[in-house]
């Protein structure tokens, strides 16, 4: 009885499993790697190159949090990445680029959502049509081409978006590379926590995860909620493509690609389950964090790059046993009931007691 | 939100009521009253229509045809929502959907309607303390080990129910809509579960109770309502007729089908 009163320390602080795991990590790469994890610079390189990921991640928190998928954003990135390198090389828009950009990517989120809320397709089967469609759109409006973006960063779109506000104000080498995408992220990161923990919608997301049935019964409207979510996703897959257009002063048709999965790993990672229901954007930050961290950190440990989709994959599935044995008594239960119907083998019991054992399992 | 001198006869009244499903017809001319102050058993057969008939009064479906009254007012019911039911003081506990298991319980007592500010963001401090209000006033949970920050999935069957049944009456329904709230719970839990139905009644607040255990919903109710296949075919009143005269009588209406 007293034991589901005490709510554990893991649960008290937010993430806190992911952020010991991420100090641990960085001390390991400072040992292994010190001339470059002690020194400033590969720090003001993950302000410019985190980003992106962190968007997107952050946008997947709500997503999965809701119990849905969202596969389509990679070709979010290319086709809203696509009408505002457009907007803004060809017919120099600057700023209507932007908004264009970002409105492109609210329209194929709200798309989504309609079609998963209101036809009633599942997100991932859903989003895995759409991303063909919108991924093909981009490449036949492109007509496959890429566009440099020279000259970019006199314009004031780049410099506001992705400027290095200190590099014209210090002296300081490390200090002149701070970019200023990293404040935008932080402050639409910082936002969108405030709305998960304590704002209506992120509430409304989370029990929506835990099961649709319920929140319609509470009065929540579930198929608004989801299109919301879906807008949300497309809205911030759409930052993140002008962020990367405009870092990389270029664009191109696959850019989006290698986002997939490496964001969805950063969500899960980070704590929020793959089941629905729990959801949090700090943990989610701290796997972006770690999924970003292990390529620089194993290369520059002398490990060729070959070893860092190994590496993460080991982290990725370390994680998710962990969340499961810490944040689900009942499957780690099932689990554990699991491995001792297994041990059996050998033994004297019969085959067809291990077989009546298991068909009784779902009742109890 | 209830009046201070309720001028009404009924809290909800049914006429004439259709639903089909396609070409299935669920319900056919149900005309319910439901009065102040009683505990009204609905009973009837699996498909016979109980659950339909209570999501259309609570607003969760929509009437093919018919009238709608809540206090002597019509709705229509097009308009008829959950959130217009709970603005009515009609406050549904479904057996297993009325509380999201990986939830704390003070997310789910405010869920739909939460404390919040005008741009909605909630407030957790408020929440939690009204939550622990009604815990341990409305409820009566202490010395249980639960808190306001527990999550449903720690709970019991009955504790859970309590739960359901606690927040309906914290938010001072007038009707509160049972739907087998006894359903795959151990008898010491059921015994819970019915002296919160009569503690309902006592309050002064009716109560319509769906329920397949005949002896259950014959301690409690008042006035039984019998579906079958979407229609009502009579009323009974339990204090008349023992339990096995009860299920004599609803054996025989299957026979006659």
């Amino acid at each position: 009885m007293a034991e589901r009163s005490s709510v554990s320390i893991l649960q008290r602080v937010e993430a806190l499993p992911i952020i010991v795991v991420f100090v641990l990590l960085l001390a390991l790469f400072m040992y292994t790697a010190p001339e470059v994890f002690l020194a400033p610079f590969i720090y003001t390189t993950f302000l410019s190159t985190l980003p992106p990921l962190i968007l997107l991640a952050t946008g997947l928190t709500f997503v999965i949090g809701a119990g849905e998928i969202d596969l389509c954003f990679p070709a979010i990135i290319s086709f809203s990445g696509f009408v505002f390198a457009v907007l803004f090389k060809e017919y120099d828009l600057g700023w209507i680029a932007v908004l264009a950009g970002l409105a492109s990517g609210v329209l194929v989120g709200f798309v989504n959502g309609v079609i998963i809320a209101k036809i009633g397709i599942p997100s991932f089967m859903t989003t895995l049509a759409t991303q063909f469609f919108w991924a093909g759109m981009a490449t036949v409006l492109s007509g496959g081409k890429s566009y440099a973006l020279r000259g970019a960063e006199d314009s004031s779109v780049w410099q506001w978006i992705v400027g290095r506000p200190f590099a014209s104000v210090t002296g300081v080498p490390w200090l002149q590379e701070v970019s200023i995408q990293a404040l935008w992220t932080a402050t639409i990161v910082g936002f969108l926590w405030l709305i998960l923990t304590r704002h209506r919608f992120g509430e409304h997301a989370l029990f929506i995860g835990d099961s649709n049935d319920v929140s319609r019964v509470v009065g929540i409207d579930v198929d608004r909620e989801k299109i919301k979510i879906f807008t949300l996703m497309g809205f911030l897959a759409a930052c993140a493509a002008i962020l990367l257009t405009l870092e990389n002063k270029n664009f191109f048709g696959n850019q989006g690609q290698g986002y997939l999965l490496t964001a969805i790993a950063s969500v899960l990672i980070g704590g929020t389950s793959i089941f629905g229901g729990r959801a949090t954007v700090l943990g989610t930050l701290f796997g972006c964090f770690i999924i970003g961290m292990i390529e620089a950190g194993l290369v520059a440990s002398g490990l060729t790059g070959a070893w860092v989709r190994t590496v993460q994959g080991l982290i990725f599935l370390i994680a998710i046993i962990f969340y499961m044995y810490a944040n689900e008594p009942q499957r780690r239960l099932a689990l554990f009931a699991n491995l001792r119907s297994f041990r059996g083998f050998g033994s004297t019991r019969t085959s067809e007691e291990g077989g009546v054992r298991r068909v009784r399992r779902p009742e109890t | 939100m209830a009046p201070e001198a309720p001028d009404f006869d009924s809290i909800v009244r049914l006429e004439a009521v259709q639903k089909f499903f396609g070409a299935v017809q669920a319900l056919r001319d149900i005309d319910l009253r439901i009065g102040r102050n009683e505990i009204v058993g609905l009973i009837g057969d699996n498909g016979a229509g109980k659950s339909t008939l209570i999501k259309v009064m609570t607003g969760v479906l929509a009437p093919t045809s018919g009238k709608i009254f809540v206090r002597d007012r019509e709705i229509q019911p097009s308009e008829y929502s959950v959130r217009m039911a709970h603005d009515l003081s009609i406050e549904t506990v479904y057996q297993d959907k009325s509380l999201a298991e990986k939830q704390p319980l003070w997310r789910n007592f405010f869920v739909g309607r939460q404390i919040a500010n005008r741009f909605g963001f909630i407030d957790i401090k408020r929440e939690k303390e009204v939550a622990q209000q009604i815990l341990l006033d409305v409820i009566g949970f202490r010395g249980l080990g639960i808190t306001v920050d527990s999550t449903v999935a720690n709970l019991s069957g009955g504790e859970r129910q309590g739960i359901a049944i606690g927040r309906a009456m914290h938010y001072n329904a007038d009707l509160i809509v049972l739907d087998e709230p006894t359903a795959a719970l151990g008898v010491a839990e059921v015994r819970k579960v019915i002296d919160f139905v009569r503690r309902i009644k006592q309050s002064g607040r009716a109560c319509i109770y769906i329920e397949h255990n005949l002896a259950h919903v014959h301690e409690v109710a008042d006035r039984l309502v019998v579906l079958d296949r979407g229609r009502i075919v009579s009323e009974l009143v339990p204090k008349d007729m023992t339990v096995s005269e009860l299920t004599e009588y609803l054996i025989d209406l299957q026979h006659k089908a």
